[in-house]
């Protein structure tokens, strides 16, 4: 169970796994990059609005005359931090969580388990747009209302691998040896439950982007004049018929994103389930032959 | 967005008994005692038992739900009244909006009037137009889209039902092969993108490219969605490239998982022809999951219509809560945020129910 590791190699030979692994990392790329590339700010009049791709404008000019291309690549940044904020949250607040509900053993497992469910209770985009009724249109409201509606699958998921990893010998070996609460938790179970935990990072992090998008495309996110894929795509709606390009240029580096993400994660999964099935063999493999006899060893094979 | 609800609800596919009692935030404080007051009559009425612990829980989430909507809407924001009317309001107009609206009142009062208006039909009047000067009732602003809404989600799921059977079975019995790739991996990549996305790119390719159909459809006052109907394809296409997606993926599990099971392979050792293992063994016994997957792309018709609406203007109750949002106006938006939780919770009651009717070898565990 040690040391559960992405293999990138595995994960690249799966034809899915390989575009997707690529793709994700030339977009991420491109995010990171993106800003320093741009030759134009972001807040630029270069043309006129709405202006059809030209000489130095490969994607023509927004619906305020502003150069799209360097917007699209100022607006990666935004997409790609937020939602890895919001995913980095809900992971702590879930982890911590699960933990506590998974080892308490007590009343404290129901209580806590029972109390997040609740917020799998209503739809996801419904709780952000009732936080940002009440608290307003930010952006961190947004990032705080993303973990919090992601943290409910994150503690689960956590908490059914802490109950069964509790109970092995290592476990009780650091109770018999009188170690602390914090210390248990996190240097017995954390470590052992950690390729469960992260088989669906990559999903959960598609999910945070897709949220915030959405958010920032209904215009309850981040403020004009800022470049982000998801507020670019709303902004330019109405002026569609002008430039096609200022609202398929980030749709399409959205769409990129999202989907690279998924079939990357999608492949790690199976590769992760593949190596734990794997595993699971060994381990059944090595108790038949420890087993005195032989007759055992068909049975293990099977399994 | 669709992905967190469909995955939320995969989760709790497999054991609807097991999902009714973690629904219910209130049981959980009490362990199993829901279990044992309906002890005598689970013995003779497992059924019945069933359906009203699992209504009650339903009930008990939803209090729960209403009271954290009514203080995240109503009581976070802090001063509605100068909020609504704006900082250069006068005192005094701020102070008649403040007594208009009861803000004098205990917090626990003022929740108890919200929920017994909830119950009782009296939705209240919109905030804004209050602050405006005006009255509307905000059960005239809302039924109109909430009509337009179930139009829309209605039309949805006629046509999602039979292509997500059809081409989840086919991939399920396909696995592995060409077809089961081609339908796996798309699906996969649709589900992947936010609804404003699939919007916009049906936008771009039906309105900018071919000039077939409008990128709006709004709907003139005093007409109904079916006035004119080339206004609810692009809507509907966004919904369901989406729920498709979705309910392909889920429902190929399903079938497969089935497809994996002894009394197929019996079935078939028995020499049944292949379509009668398919038709009578494996798809009939996918059924059960197969409600659950309507019941979840239901659920995600709820949130996933609030973006698809907005998108095209279409105005249906996703639109409504948006605008109400955009506006500040707290009566509206905890109105329609409980109608839809309320919805949700409801149809997630009726999945579990339907499931254990359905298949009764689920109701050894009730």
């Amino acid at each position: 169970m040690s040391g559960q590791r992405i293999r990138l190699p595995k994960l690249m030979r799966m034809p899915a796994g390989a575009v997707g692994v690529t793709l994700l990392v030339a977009v991420l790329a491109l995010a990171f990059a993106g800003p320093l590339l741009a030759p134009d700010a972001i807040t630029a009049t270069v043309g006129p609005p709405g202006q059809t791709p030209a000489a130095g404008m490969p994607f023509g000019t927004d619906f305020l005359g502003r150069d799209v291309l360097s917007r699209l690549l100022n607006g990666g940044l935004s997409v790609v931090v937020f939602g890895t904020a919001a995913t980095a949250l809900a992971y702590l607040g879930g982890v911590t969580i699960g933990l506590v509900a998974g080892y308490s053993k007590s009343v404290i497992d129901p209580i806590l388990m029972r109390t997040v469910d609740v917020l799998l209770s209503v739809p996801a985009l419904l709780i952000l747009l009732v936080l940002v009724s009440g608290l307003g249109p930010h952006i961190w409201v947004l990032v705080a209302g993303v973990a919090l509606v992601q943290l409910p699958g994150v503690a689960r998921v956590v908490r059914t691998a802490t109950l069964e990893v509790s109970t092995r010998a290592y476990v009780e070996a650091a109770v018999t040896r009188g170690e602390k609460l914090p210390s248990l938790l996190g240097r017995e179970v954390l470590p052992n439950i950690v390729p469960v935990v992260l088989a669906d990072l990559g999903i959960r992090f598609g999910v945070s982007v897709v949220l915030i998008a959405s958010m920032n495309y209904l215009g309850l996110g981040l403020a004009p004049p800022a470049a982000d894929w998801g507020l670019m795509i709303s902004e330019n709606r109405d002026y569609i018929s002008l430039n096609p390009w200022s609202v398929l240029g980030p749709a399409i580096m959205l769409a990129l994103l999202t989907i690279s993400v998924n079939l990357a994660a999608d492949a790690y999964a199976r590769s992760l389930g593949r190596s734990l099935a794997a595993g699971r063999r060994r381990r059944a493999a090595a108790a038949v032959a420890a087993m005195p006899e032989p007759a055992g060893t068909s049975t293990g094979a099977q399994t | 967005m669709g992905e967190e609800d469909a995955r939320r609800a995969v989760a709790a596919a497999p054991a609807p008994a097991l999902a009714a009692a973690a629904a219910n935030p209130g049981a959980g404080l009490s362990g199993d005692r829901p279990r044992r007051a309906f002890g005598d009559l689970a013995g003779r009425r497992p059924v019945l038992a069933f359906l009203l612990r699992r209504v009650g829980a339903g009930l008990g989430t939803l209090l729960v739900v209403s009271l954290l909507l009514y203080v995240a809407v109503q009581v976070l924001p802090g001063d509605v009244a100068q909020i609504v009317l704006g900082r250069t309001a006068t005192p005094e107009r701020v102070a008649a909006l403040r007594a208009s609206l009861h803000l004098n009142q205990p917090l626990p009062a003022r929740y108890l009037a919200w929920l017994t208006g909830m119950l009782t039909g009296h939705l209240g009047d919109s905030t804004a137009a209050l602050a405006q000067g005006n009255t509307v009732p905000v059960w005239q602003a809302i039924h109109g889209p909430l009509g337009n809404s179930l139009v829309l989600a209605g039309i949805t799921m006629v046509i999602f039902i039979p292509v997500c059977v059809v081409l989840g079975t086919l991939a399920a019995l396909r696995a592995g092969r060409a077809a089961d790739h081609v339908i796996s991996l798309s699906a996969l990549s649709v589900s992947a993108l936010p609804e404003f996305l699939v919007g916009t790119l049906l936008i771009v390719v039906f309105f900018t490219e071919l000039n077939l159909l409008s990128p709006i459809a709004s709907i003139s006052p005093g007409q109904t969605p079916f006035s004119d109907p080339a206004h609810l394809v692009l809507p509907v296409l966004t919904l369901l490239g989406i729920s498709t997606a979705f309910g392909t993926r889920l429902l190929r599990a399903s079938v497969a998982e089935s497809l994996r099971e002894d009394f197929v392979a019996m079935a078939r050792l028995n020499g049944l022809s292949e379509s009668r293992v398919i038709w009578r063994y494996a798809l009939r016994n996918a059924l059960g999951p197969s409600i659950q997957v309507i019941a979840q792309m239901i659920q995600y018709l709820v949130g996933g219509i609030i973006i698809t609406e907005s998108v095209f203007n279409y105005p249906g109750i996703g639109t409504a809560l948006v605008q109400a949002v955009l506006v500040r106006d707290p009566q509206e938006v905890s109105v329609i945020a409980a109608i839809l939780a309320a919805f949700y919770i409801g149809i997630n009651i009726l999945a579990d129910l339907a499931v254990v009717l359905v298949v009764p070898r689920l109701r050894t565990r009730l």
